[in-house]
């Protein structure tokens, strides 16, 4: 039975996008057929961080207008053959999606595929309810910063009162997951930790993504981390996370990368 | 004492958490409902202008939501040729 997810923020820049392609590559190598789709309609950038920006022919408005098929517009992953993009276009703004259309190209993926991970633009206008419309999860994206967890939490309510789900009285199920966490700052007392997060938003904790530099040089690379380096702290963070969101009940850590005090003498690099 | 104040500035994650909290749980209560303090402040802008022309300039309004009490403090300034005016409609 296929999932549809959205990953959502309110607040832009919290990393959707990194966490829509790592996340999805994750379920990909763990077996699962997945498609990602870009609503970010007029700034895509799901195709970027992919590396398949050179390779999109047609868009998700293009299929919900009819102008194209689906399968003319899915994109497949050329690492992992269980990954395919729905990309979003670049040109036409986003009144161009229309309720019932984004419905029907759902139902279609539905069909086809295990996990449908839907990355929601910034914001909390049409763009971002329309992402999180048909969704049976959500991921809500959150920094440890003030802001975005307020974001959030205007969110959150969204998502229990403008989905479909929770218009026919169900519930949606939701998940936090903290992106760009320093332990060492939050230990400090300089970032908000964990709980403090979890208590404000009280909703449960998907993973803990610690800050690294190795996020940005998957972006620049054009892959997600969870395929350019599977062994660093945020590729473990974030193939856990989608263990649990294969409903496996793992213990909550924060990987790291921190090198040991050899490593630094001598500066040994990871392979 | 020094060491100690830069011990403490450090510490802005409580002060984060705090802020947050207030903030949401008026948020949440606010949610799909008018806000009640920007009611009042409109009601008792139109009952002052109800008896007095005042310009919206000398209108000072502040608010502070607190956890268990905000407080709305509005400061109006009344020009003297205002009270000729109630002074001779009344």
């Amino acid at each position: 039975m296929a999932k549809v997810l959205v990953v959502t923020s309110g607040k832009g820049g919290v990393g959707k996008t990194t966490s829509t392609a790592a996340l999805g590559a994750a379920l990909a190598q763990a077996g699962q057929r997945v498609a990602v789709v870009d609503f970010d309609v007029g700034l895509r950038n799901l195709d970027l961080v992919l590396g398949a920006e050179r390779r999109v022919v047609f868009d998700l408005i293009n299929v919900v207008q009819g102008v194209a098929r689906l399968s003319q517009a899915l994109i497949r992953d050329k690492r992992l053959e269980n990954l395919w993009l729905l990309p979003a276009s670049q040109t036409r703004d986003k009144d161009a999606l229309t309720e019932q259309g984004v419905g029907s190209v759902i139902k279609e993926l539905r069909g086809k595929f295990d996990w449908v991970i839907c990355d929601s633009p910034a914001g909390i206008e049409r763009g971002a309810q329309l992402a999180m419309r048909f969704a049976d999860a959500a991921v809500i994206v959150t920094n440890p910063e003030v802001s975005s967890v307020r974001d959030s939490d205007r969110i959150i309510g969204l998502l229990d009162s403008k989905t479909e789900k929770a218009e026919r009285g169900q519930r949606i199920d939701k998940h936090i997951l903290i992106t760009r966490y320093d332990a060492m700052r939050a230990a400090r007392g300089e970032m908000l930790n964990i709980d403090d997060v979890l208590e404000i938003l009280s909703t449960p904790l998907l993973g803990i993504i610690p800050e690294s530099e190795e996020v940005l040089r998957a972006s620049n690379i054009g892959s997600p981390v969870t395929i350019s380096n599977r062994a660093s702290a945020p590729a473990r963070a974030y193939t856990d996370a989608s263990r649990r969101l294969l409903g496996e009940s793992l213990p909550m850590t924060v990987p790291s990368d921190r090198k040991g005090l050899l490593d630094k003498l001598f500066g040994r690099r990871a392979a | 004492m020094r060491f100690l104040n830069l011990f403490r500035r450090r510490r802005s994650a409580p002060v984060a958490r705090e802020r947050l909290q207030i903030l949401l749980s008026y948020e949440r209560a606010a949610r799909g409902q008018a806000d009640l303090m920007s009611v009042l402040r409109e009601e008792i802008l139109s009952a002052i202008s109800k008896h007095v022309t005042v310009e919206r300039d000398n209108v000072q309004i502040r608010m502070d939501r607190g956890q268990a009490v905000s407080t709305i403090e509005i400061d109006v300034a009344i020009p003297h040729s205002a009270g000729l005016l109630l002074a001779a409609g009344s």
